[in-house]
């Protein structure tokens, strides 16, 4: 494992506007490798379009951001490099229909990386075991149960074999007897030490492997602490708040 | 008056039919050809590209085939470009499809979820990678019916030709009209070819509809 204090992402007094509405405000934050971070906070809090301007889905308007020390820039041209090395799980899955599972995780690794398709498939299927899922992959995407595709998803970031892995709300469209079996791929991820930040409800998934907690409310960043801390003895008011809705039932 | 029988007439229709078919093929695939440069540009380049595509869009189907007929027919000799009528209708036909054709599948790839695009871009592929593999076969399904549906249109808007004077089907009914005053069973004949041109087209679009949901 590389040098602890390594690190990989971070974002100086990141600010965001759609029009007028100011999305996020002086975001400041790092993240090194190896760490395992979760982002909780109300809807329309802006944790999402957090981890979507770390792989520059969204552009922000001021302040930096640097994956694995290269700057995002407006007209940066390592944009595609910089989305090699960091994998995106979404709520909504977003496999490709049209593919087969198998076909949905070797696309990436044979266009971009250029990997054969033999080599491409080999790994696909290691992944696919991974996720518990390798008897499915010749099937389609709609054959799948939600908690598949979404594990499918895993799998499809993991073959481009990326440093950082980026989990937007992954179980939030999940009917509630898949949830867990999705969290469980997370977690053997998280105890590999893959540097993650996860957008998540889960709170029982943020205390288990969390090595920080962030809460976001209004574009900011409220509170940053470790999930020990954050659970026990919030210090902002509204991180109580929240956590009293969140963690009553 | 002449007296032709059935039998001199139909193949002298049906050789006419040639040059419909014809003029309906140039136009598809030159208005296939440009409806795709049309909708890189407008997606590779969106500010620039999108905004001009736009413009052009909206002029040729704001205006008549006719008129944009008319213009490159008349136009082009003032500008000293000698042209023929063939030329003059393959040339205005091929802009006329390229507009619509370019709206139609601009209109199928925004109906590609946005989340194949966050999820193709995230695994880094190339704006070419993704549109190739992951963007256009989806919104090729959709695009089958609504392209078929305005190829059967080009095809009868191939008829508008004969009134620059290109020996289509459609001026060629009106030539052996005018000399057999048989209006209504010439023009019943020449819709009749129209409709044997275009009803297998239809026919046609429903079986691929299925055979692609099927392979899905």
């Amino acid at each position: 494992m590389a040098s602890p204090n390594e690190t990989m992402i971070e974002l100086r007094h990141v600010d965001k506007w759609y029009g007028e509405f100011q999305v996020l405000k002086d975001i400041s934050l790092t993240v090194a490798k190896g760490e395992r971070v979760v982002i909780c906070g109300p809807s329309g809090s802006g944790k999402s379009t957090v981890i979507r301007c770390i792989n520059r889905l969204e552009e922000h308007q001021k302040g930096q951001i640097f994956v694995e020390g290269v700057e995002l820039t407006p007209d940066s041209k390592n944009i595609d490099l910089v989305r090699r090395e960091v994998g995106m799980v979404f709520q909504q899955f977003n496999l490709f229909p049209h593919l087969s599972i198998l076909d949905n995780l070797t696309l990436a690794p044979r266009r971009v990386r250029k990997q054969s398709r033999a080599e491409a498939e080999e790994r696909a299927m290691i992944y696919l075991k991974r996720v518990r899922i390798a008897e499915q992959a010749d099937k389609f995407p709609n054959q799948l149960s939600g908690g598949q595709q979404q594990r499918v998803a895993i799998a499809r970031a993991l073959c481009m074999e990326p440093q950082i892995m980026l989990f937007d709300e992954p179980t939030s469209a999940l009917d509630p007897e898949m949830i867990k079996e999705v969290l469980d791929v997370m977690v053997e991820l998280a105890e590999e030490h893959m540097t993650m930040i996860c957008v998540t409800h889960e709170m029982g998934f943020a205390k288990t492997v969390a090595d920080k907690v962030i809460f976001m409310d209004h574009g900011q960043i409220v509170e940053i602490a470790p999930p020990g801390e954050f659970f026990s003895a919030p210090k902002n008011e509204r991180t109580q708040m929240f956590l009293s809705q969140v963690l009553k039932h | 008056m002449i007296t032709l029988s059935l039998s001199d007439i139909l193949p002298y229709l049906l050789l006419a039919a040639r040059w419909t078919l014809l003029l309906s093929f140039i136009a598809f695939v030159g208005g296939g050809i440009g409806a795709t440069l049309l909708l890189l540009w407008r997606y590779g380049a969106p500010k620039v590209g999108g905004r001009a595509t736009t413009v052009y869009i909206q002029l040729l189907q704001g205006t008549p085939l006719l008129l944009q007929l008319f213009l490159v027919f008349f136009g082009l000799p003032l500008l000293g470009i000698e042209v023929s009528p063939l030329f003059a209708a393959s040339i205005a036909l091929t802009l006329y499809a390229s507009a619509f054709l370019a709206e139609i599948w601009r209109g199928c790839v925004d109906a590609v979820p946005r989340g194949q695009w966050d999820a193709s871009a995230s695994l880094g592929m190339s704006f070419t990678i993704r549109m190739r593999y992951v963007i256009l076969p989806q919104a090729l399904k959709i695009a089958i019916p609504p392209t078929v549906g305005f190829l059967v249109q080009l095809v009868k808007s191939t008829a508008l030709a004969s009134i620059v004077g290109f020996e289509e089907l459609t001026r060629s009914g009106q030539i052996v009209a005018n000399a057999t005053f048989k209006p209504l069973i010439i023009y019943g004949l020449v819709a009749l070819i129209y409709f044997a041109i275009c009803y297998p087209l239809t026919l046609g679009s429903r079986v691929m509809e299925r055979r692609l949901r099927v392979t899905r």
